[in-house]
């Protein structure tokens, strides 16, 4: 399968990125590690008419401490993510579903910046973000501005980034010793979530769900469920009030909603309690 | 567009088009038939190749992407005549059967242990998720690697 053909141009800073992009008009993509948008550029579902790679602006590959959070650059790769010592400290669940995208050679060259900016409901890092309640830092030629991961998933692989933004960092509130969990359901190794959930519990619980919907989404059932001091068997049976499961190829929506009250109850379970309340089965 | 990519320690450098996959400038500009195209989907390795020095999947990757880079195929291992360790040991195990899946295995194996150098045998198998073998013949593929990283 061959792409259609299009434009290449290759940024070396942010600035650079930028300018090429608004000169590039509405059809212009962003290319960072290429394993979201070159597959879909195979199936011809995505034709761009001119890709800004950004694959080369180290500036955005870090992680460092920011104080009450974590700042992620945006070009960080998976592998990376799975193995930097102040992610296993501060944001574990981010390690961890790091480290189970796809496959080694996957994770060499995936990005999280690119995963979260390409919006499929079906992706581990936009979930784990929704659980983190992380915020997302977007430069477009107006300046810089940033977006809470819960206003930034709009729509099927649709964002609230607006056409000529750049995704530079992923911010993300230190989780240091919070309850966390992450489980994914697949039939294969290296494939995509049937259906995952990523829990985090710091005081309040957040409940995000990976291919329960349009777009990457938190379950408010759960969430208000244990908020109002429900069990963790109450909350799994309301994880998908008011969602909307697709039907596919792997599984039914029934299915899913079947799988996502079990995940969510596995999750908490595992994630325990928020400090000073005990999970109760 | 221009590039210049080292490719198994020689500097070539081509003029291609934006769209070409690496699996392709290998293939049909470089000549190097060795690593094969199996899904064309980034699902099954058997396009494994690495990219300085790390494994990448060669058909989900752009030539234009490598310019610049450091890239070896399963024709890059072999030194002096005397194949490369890990293909020793894929010989000596019984590491492949109809051999379709066996560069990208053996790219993947190697890439994996300059990462983890002594790895368990549940290491070895995630290690090479990314890389499916039709004939099912993982056991002496595991096998192989981790006999070549216990040598």
């Amino acid at each position: 399968m061959i792409p259609a053909s299009f434009e290449y141009t290759r940024a070396s800073s942010v600035g650079e990125a930028v300018r090429m992009l608004a000169a590039g008009g509405e059809d212009a993509k962003v290319l960072a590690g290429g394993h979201s948008l070159l597959p879909l550029m195979k199936l011809r579902m995505a034709t761009p008419s001119l890709l800004v790679d950004v694959g080369r602006v180290r500036e955005l590959s870090y992680v460092r401490d920011a104080g009450d959070s974590l700042a992620v650059g945006a070009l960080t790769r998976h592998f990376d993510l799975s193995r930097d010592e102040l992610v296993a400290r501060h944001a574990p669940l981010l390690a961890a579903v790091a480290g189970q995208i796809g496959d080694p050679q996957v994770r060499h060259r995936g990005t999280i910046g690119g995963s979260i900016a390409h919006g499929d409901p079906a992706s581990d890092l936009p979930a784990a973000c929704l659980a983190l309640g992380a915020s997302f830092v977007a430069v477009g030629p107006s300046g810089e501005r940033r977006i809470a991961a819960a206003d930034f998933f709009t729509g099927f692989l649709e964002t609230a980034l607006a056409p000529g933004e750049l995704l530079v960092e992923i911010v993300v509130p230190k989780a240091t010793g919070a309850g966390w969990s992450f489980q994914k359901f697949n039939r294969r190794a290296q494939d995509w979530a049937i259906v995952g959930c990523a829990v985090v519990r710091d005081g309040s619980t957040r409940v995000a769900l990976v291919n329960m919907g349009a777009s990457p989404l938190r379950s408010p059932g759960a969430e208000q469920a244990l908020a109002a001091g429900a069990s963790v068997a109450e909350a799994a049976e309301r994880a998908c009030d008011g969602l909307e499961p697709p039907s596919d190829l792997n599984a039914s929506a029934e299915y899913r909603r079947h799988l996502a009250s079990v995940l969510v109850t596995r999750a908490l379970a595992e994630a325990g309690g928020a400090p000073g309340q005990e999970a109760s089965p | 567009m221009r590039v210049s990519i080292t490719v198994n320690g020689e500097l070539r450098s081509d003029d291609v088009e934006p769209r070409l996959l690496l699996v392709h400038y290998l293939r049909d500009v470089a000549g190097l038939t060795g690593t094969n195209i199996g899904c064309d989907t980034s699902s099954c390795g058997a396009c494994t190749v690495h990219v300085d020095g790390e494994s990448v999947k060669s058909c989900t990757m752009l030539a234009v992407q490598a310019d610049g880079c450091e890239v070896t195929t399963i024709e890059g291992l072999a030194f002096d005549g005397a194949l490369h360790p890990m293909q020793e040991s894929f010989r000596q195990h019984h590491g492949l059967q109809c051999g379709f899946c066996t560069p990208g295995m053996v790219m993947a194996a190697t890439s994996l242990l300059a990462e983890i150098p002594d790895p368990t045998e549940q290491q070895v198998r995630e290690g090479l998720e990314g890389n499916l073998c039709r004939c099912t013949g993982y056991h002496n593929i595991v096998k192989a690697v981790l006999a070549e990283a216990r040598s």
